[in-house]
């Protein structure tokens, strides 16, 4: 295969988020180098805070003070089964928003780091199996597990970056899937099938973690955490060289960019992002097991994320809302059993028909009823 | 051959001889029928990646609903078989029944969206879900076997390992016509000379006037035909079961990412090494035997990122 062919092939599967624009090839790095393509982000304006004030719509108090109200008048099922589930599922398909959507790798072991950050909690911390579990005190046990799955994250990108392009989902999910077959057939650090009970949430100053509304501020404010420091990532020069990279690798690395640093760079901090929204999965869950870490776990974070959309962050939230409550209120449309037919069926509508997921979707209504209130919005490829 | 690779062969070749004939001193019998275990093991795991290997070297379409069209390709086969009681029947119906599900996807799907393979991939995952569930409502969640004509089953006796079930010997055997016969087409005929020349160059091909979409739902037909193939062949020599469809879907990765993506040979290779590498675990060291599944592919990449075979770019 020619150089030039490869070339094209890799742009067209860096460019896949962007499918419907095709913008391939154009001097992406201009719009980088031109700040202020939206009211957002004025560089010449003095004062930060100002400007992140201004940034603040009254959408986003809207959904501020709703998250904020949200349990005090939701039912504890709504407020934990729901809520909860959907924000901690949501910042790990977060994660692999920002390693598709800003990175161009489609990671498919993003559930894997979050569920390996998940058992080293359980290993290190307590849970109901004291042969295996070391029963250190929750917190160190907590930065032990982050630390290590963003370590082993680091290591997934530094092995999957070596190739280019759609080679990535695939080593990621043989990864993954590897990686739960390892799980589930290892007893003596990773008890196998049964996996870890009992690894609760701690219970400080008083407040039980495990209580609905308690853990659900608890998956808030990870979340909320999450969402800003991609939000701040995005814009800072590291997340444009990124999205440099992404559009075109050659042009980055001539400029002087250490391409596969800033690549495995991002898988790290997807990694973190993932292992946090891992140790609230098993916090929620109270256990951990190969099954929840397996293939079909696996495909539903890449499901949330194409579901909500990759070009912006939020999109990975609004996709896990949609999939809970898919999943949660299926079951009264259809059979019990063909949850993974509707969901499978929905997938291949929103990838066949919206690519962008349902905030392009969104984007699209507003373009035809608005008539383009902020025509810059996703015309460019940095997006900010 | 460089410095470099003879430290590499050393490395890695003088752990395995000295296992090897540790093992062979230890209990030969064991080593020779988990030698032949592997060999069976890895005769499917070519016969399910050769498909695989063959869409994404001329199409760069990454099928990740190979391994439902495995699955469909044994439900349909093991149905013929039950229906007119011919295993021979059942292994074409698993063929013919994959075959013409590729060649839907290819015709309805992927030929509107060439070019863009992510979203080309995300699309085989959906259909994987949405295919799996099919199947899981159609047939449920029994385990079924087939029962192979009596010339086939049984045992036969080799020197040095004892009795060993004649249906391997058969897969084995089968394995390696068809992979001769896929070679043959692709070295020797004139559709697999156009099939050549479009993993090498698709825009070339098609400037010479050949049908380009033609060649590549032929191609898509026999890929997914392989896997048909192999999930009645395979499903005889274990069961077909949901959750099969991931087990050669990951193997048919692994095989291809050690082997290099659209290569025959290539995927020969890797099966070989993933298969017995995969029985030597399991009969050697149980609860790891993934991890050298898993270390075999880390060395692969980290060494020739696009497999044994792969072509650099």
């Amino acid at each position: 295969m020619s150089a030039a062919k490869w070339r094209r092939a890799m742009n067209s599967s860096a460019a896949a988020t962007d499918l419907s624009r095709a913008s391939r090839g154009t001097p992406v790095l201009h719009a980088a180098a031109t700040p202020g393509m939206s009211a957002q982000a004025p560089a010449e304006a003095g004062s930060r805070s100002r400007d992140a004030l201004r940034a603040i719509g009254w959408r986003h108090a809207i959904v501020l003070a709703f998250v904020l109200a949200y349990p005090f008048f939701a039912t504890p099922f709504f407020t934990f089964q729901i809520g909860a589930q959907a924000l901690a599922l949501g910042l790990i398909a977060l994660s692999l928003t920002f390693l598709g959507g800003y990175g161009g790798m489609v990671s498919l072991a993003q559930m894997t780091v979050a569920g390996f950050a998940a058992y080293m909690l359980a290993i290190f911390g307590s849970s109901s199996n004291a042969a295996i579990s070391l029963g250190w005190p929750w917190w160190l046990a907590l930065v032990v597990a982050v630390g290590l799955a963003t370590l082993v994250a680091a290591g997934i990108g530094w092995l999957s970056v070596r190739t280019e392009g759609i080679y990535t989902i695939m080593i990621t999910l043989a990864v993954g899937v590897a990686f739960f077959y390892l799980a589930q057939q290892n007893y003596t650090v990773f008890n196998g099938f049964q996996g870890f009970s009992k690894v609760s949430p701690p219970v400080l100053f008083g407040i039980d973690f495990r209580s609905p509304m308690a853990f659900y501020f608890v998956v808030l404010a990870c979340s909320l955490a999450g969402y800003f420091l991609v939000k701040h990532l995005i814009r800072a020069p590291f997340g444009i060289a990124l999205q440099g990279i992404r559009d075109n690798p050659r042009r980055m690395q001539a400029l002087g960019f250490n391409v596969t640093a800033h690549r495995v760079a991002a898988y790290a901090v997807a990694g973190f992002l993932a292992a946090v929204g891992g140790i609230l999965m098993v916090w929620y869950n109270d256990r951990i097991s190969p099954g929840t870490l397996g293939i079909g776990a696996m495909i539903n974070i890449l499901v949330i994320a194409v579901l909500g959309g990759m070009k912006h962050p939020i999109g990975a939230f609004i996709g896990a809302i949609v999939f809970v409550l898919l999943q949660n209120f299926a079951i009264d449309l259809v059979d019990r059993e063909r949850f993974n037919l509707v969901i499978g069926g929905v997938f291949l509508a929103i990838v066949l028909f919206s690519p962008d997921g349902l905030l392009g979707l969104w984007q699209a209504l507003r373009n035809r009823v608005g008539n383009s209130i902020s025509p810059n919005r996703g015309a460019g490829r940095i997006h900010r | 051959m460089s410095k470099r690779s003879w430290g590499l062969w050393l490395l890695f070749g003088v752990p395995i001889v000295v296992f090897v004939v540790w093992a062979l001193w230890d209990n030969y019998t064991l080593f020779l029928k988990t030698f032949l275990n592997g060999l069976t093991l890895a005769s499917l795991y070519f016969l399910v990646a050769s498909g695989f290997t063959l869409v994404f070297g001329l199409m760069r379409n990454v099928n990740l609903a190979h391994g439902s069209l495995y699955l469909i390709g044994a439900y349909i086969g093991w149905y013929v078989g039950e229906h007119t009681g011919s295993w021979v029947l059942a292994v074409f119906a698993g063929f013919l029944a994959a075959a013409v599900l590729g060649l839907l996807m290819q015709l309805l799907i992927f030929r509107h969206m060439q070019g863009q393979d992510l979203r080309q991939t995300l699309v085989t995952i959906g259909l994987s879900i949405v295919l799996a569930d099919i199947a899981l409502w159609i047939w449920g969640a029994e385990i079924y076997t087939f029962d192979p004509p009596s010339w086939i089953y049984g045992s036969t006796t080799l020197p040095l390992v004892n009795k060993f079930p004649t249906y391997r010997i058969f897969v084995f055997v089968a394995s390696v016509v068809i992979g001769v016969g896929l070679w043959l087409m692709l070295a020797r005929t004139r559709i697999g000379m156009m099939i050549r020349a479009g993993v090498d160059d698709r825009g070339m091909l098609a400037a010479s006037g050949v049908n380009v979409q033609r060649v590549f739902a032929l191609t898509f037909a026999i890929g997914a035909g392989l896997a048909g193939l192999a999930g009645v062949v395979g499903g005889t020599a274990l069961s077909i079961s949901p959750g099969e469809d991931t087990r050669y879907l990951l193997a048919s990765l692994v095989v291809v990412i050690v082997g290099g993506m659209g290569s025959v040979v290539g995927a020969a290779i890797g099966a070989l090494l993933i298969g017995l590498a995969e029985q030597f675990g399991l009969a050697y060291a149980p609860t790891y035997s993934v991890v050298f599944t898993f270390v075999i592919m880390v060395v692969a990449l980290a060494f020739k990122p696009r497999g044994l075979m792969g072509k650099n770019a």
